[in-house]
């Protein structure tokens, strides 16, 4: 009898030590994946914050430029600086043949002109002198210096030619090469050239459309909430409310797409492409989330505060607006930062109300057109060149870091609003 | 108390019914309640006396199955008649709960908070006195006359108590009704309350639900026991633990069940 029980004892703790094993294990295969993950992204992602710059002599020559003596600011403006911008490049090899040429101006970004404008700009003194202007080397070159590119290829399978990268290897080894952190990967729009392209309008695209979204949705969600949890009468219609709204929320999010698209644009002809819309369809997405969230923290609090103040004869209306609403806030305020968060990361919608579109401006206010972060990450993974690959991870680093800002901040006003009852 | 000897009723129930859904809690109560007393409802658990007391301030309006039949007459009034408005009802009727539910603000605001929906101090200085009086009138004002912008929730159990006591006190409340104070409390904090429920029956009718048989007798003029939904026997205090009528009272009073 009692060597039947020692022996059930160990089975028991055999039985509790596998478990903890399984846990543990199952803890250790998610942490892999996520860093496997993280690493994956932070090793493609880094080197787009860092950007490639060639160091070029330009020689501002007055003639070149079509300038008369004193020129005013606004003949500044007007001055033709393609020649000028041409000749430097075609300087950097002075025996070049015109192919040649051409490829060397192919060396640098199509923005060397604007470049070169906007340092005589600066500094108008510069005419008829010779500066060395950092002008920002082709995606390619760009990719060649950080080592991502696979200069062993043969040339015709090489977007790079020999030729370019003779030069290129010249100006390196004159230093004339620089790396410098990439701020307009931050201050540009989007750009076919990968070399140019920013965040900025997607970026401020999922602003807008975020802040759109929680003014649509916080309100209408809190509202519906506290109606159903604090004054509707609990009968068959309010049952099946309730189940909608949970059936609301996992309906897969293109559907809403397809709603925005047919009723927004279709029906109410809302600027296609904009925050606005965004926001409005990802408003539909986000209200049940609230909705729940705010539910279930009104929910949480005591049925004991409700009847004190009852008892002291306050109105349904004052015991709500007095005790609950505020007592619950906390709890509603983190799941509408969960609810927004889910919703800068909603895809599908997006593209269905167009703003897909390639948008080379920065949007000002929610009318204008604009990407967003998500979408932006799949234009760029969609785009061929090599330039766009480091892109996409940057911007998944961005929209990431985004994340966890706001799912911080929930977390923060979770702790510090949270008010203790016995 | 009495005026030329004649009893004072405040509180008349007739005949009154509680449903919650299909099933009857209580049975045709019929119960007079003395102005200025103290009343004591004891039985055991789950015979209808806090449904009975729930009824008074029509706290029952807030369970959805439960519905209430039979008149309740507070100063001659029906307070089950439609034309009767709760929110005046219950600036009468004040209520203390079993367990201490101070709201999670300040002591200032626990207690200013029914003075403040029901429109009673003109000014900040009107109310500083309100407050002030409360916490006297419930004991606790020496204890937190120096705390008086903190939590609520920061007291001890029988604090908390009394503050809510003061809560309910700071509307004047014609009754007061009071739902097991003590049972979440130390025998110090118990007594600590039961010496108040003796000062405040001065100015309030108070109507007590206990479990404690001790109690009863120790602080109320009048007792009603209710058995399964029923008020059995109801009377003069010193009379339902002397010399009940009923021999189910007799049982419960000296611990033969409940």
């Amino acid at each position: 009898m009692n060597k039947n029980k020692e022996q059930l004892l160990n089975k028991r703790y055999k039985a509790e030590q596998r478990f903890r094993l399984y846990g543990l294990s199952a803890i250790f295969m998610a942490l892999l994946f996520l860093t496997i993950f993280i690493f994956k992204i932070f090793s493609t992602g880094y080197s787009a914050f860092q950007k490639t710059w060639l160091i070029v002599q330009v020689t501002f020559d007055a003639e070149l430029m079509m300038l008369d003596q004193n020129p005013s600011k606004e003949d500044l403006q007007d001055a033709d600086y393609y020649d000028i911008a041409l000749k430097s490049m075609a300087d950097l090899d002075p025996n070049a043949n015109e192919d040649q040429e051409n490829e060397l101006k192919r060396m640098v970004s199509y923005f060397f002109e604007k470049e070169i404008k906007n340092e005589l700009l600066n500094d108008p003194n510069l005419i008829g002198k010779t500066k060395e202007v950092y002008l920002t080397a082709s995606d390619d070159l760009d990719q060649v210096f950080k080592g991502n590119y696979p200069r062993d290829l043969p040339e015709d399978q090489r977007r790079v030619s020999d030729y370019q990268l003779k030069i290129f290897d010249q100006l390196v080894a004159n230093g004339k090469v620089e790396s410098k952190f990439n701020i307009s990967f931050f201050t540009n729009a989007d750009s076919r050239e990968a070399e140019l392209a920013g965040i900025a309008s997607s970026f401020m695209g999922s602003i807008f459309s975020i802040l759109v979204c929680l003014m649509i949705a916080f309100p209408v969600a809190v509202l519906a909430a506290i109606y159903l949890e604090e004054f509707a009468p609990k009968n068959r219609f309010t049952d099946f409310i309730e189940v909608n709204i949970n059936n609301l929320a996992a309906v897969p999010s293109i559907v809403f797409g397809l709603l925005g698209l047919g009723v927004l644009l279709a029906i109410f002809h809302l600027p296609r492409s904009t925050p606005l819309v965004g926001g409005i369809t990802l408003s539909l997405m986000t209200l049940p989330t609230i909705i729940i969230a705010a539910r279930a923290s009104l929910k949480a609090v005591p049925p004991s505060i409700r009847e004190a103040a009852l008892a002291m004869g306050a109105s349904r209306m004052q015991t709500t607006m007095h005790h609950t609403v505020p007592l619950s806030m906390p709890g509603t305020l983190s799941g509408t930062i969960i609810g927004l968060a889910q919703a800068l990361g909603e895809t599908a919608p997006l593209i269905l109300i167009g703003m897909v579109a390639f948008v080379n401006t920065i949007p000002g206010s929610p009318m204008d057109p604009a990407a967003s972060l998500p979408v932006q990450i799949y234009i760029w993974a969609e785009s061929a060149e090599r330039g766009f690959v480091e892109k996409v991870s940057a911007c998944i680093m961005v929209l990431l870091g985004f994340l966890i800002i706001m799912n911080l901040f929930a977390q923060i006003i979770r702790h510090k609003f949270e008010k203790k009852w016995s | 108390m009495r005026k030329n000897g004649v009893k004072m009723i405040k509180i008349k129930a007739k005949d009154v019914d509680v449903f919650y859904g299909k099933k009857q809690a209580l049975f045709n109560i019929s119960l007079d309640i003395e102005e200025n007393q103290v009343t004591a409802l004891i039985g055991p658990s789950g015979c209808g006396k806090s449904t009975f007391l729930r009824c008074l301030n029509r706290m029952n309006d807030v369970i959805d199955i439960c519905s209430v039949k039979g008149e309740i007459l507070i100063n001659d009034f029906n307070i089950n008649d439609k034309s009767c408005d709760v929110v005046r009802l219950r600036e009468k009727i004040g209520m203390v709960f079993q367990k201490p539910n101070p709201f999670p603000k300040t002591l200032y605001e626990n207690v200013s908070y029914g003075p403040t929906i029901h429109g009673m101090a003109q000014s900040k200085q009107e109310m500083d006195e309100i407050v002030e009086t409360s916490l006297k009138k419930a004991a606790l004002w020496e204890e937190v006359k120096d705390r008086l912008h903190e939590p609520g929730t920061g007291l001890s159990g029988g604090q908390q108590q009394r503050l809510c006591i003061a809560r309910a006190i700071s509307v004047r409340p014609e009754v007061i009704l009071m739902d097991e104070p003590c049972s979440a409390l130390d025998p110090i904090a118990t007594a600590q309350i039961e010496e108040l429920i003796d000062e405040l029956k001065k100015e309030h009718t108070i109507i007590i639900v206990t479990h404690s048989m001790a109690q009863a007798a120790r602080v109320s003029q009048n007792t009603g026991f209710f058995h399964l939904g029923q008020l059995i026997e109801h009377g003069s205090t010193d009379k339902i633990f002397k010399n009940p009528d009923n021999k189910k009272t007799q049982d419960y009073i000296t611990g033969r069940f409940g």
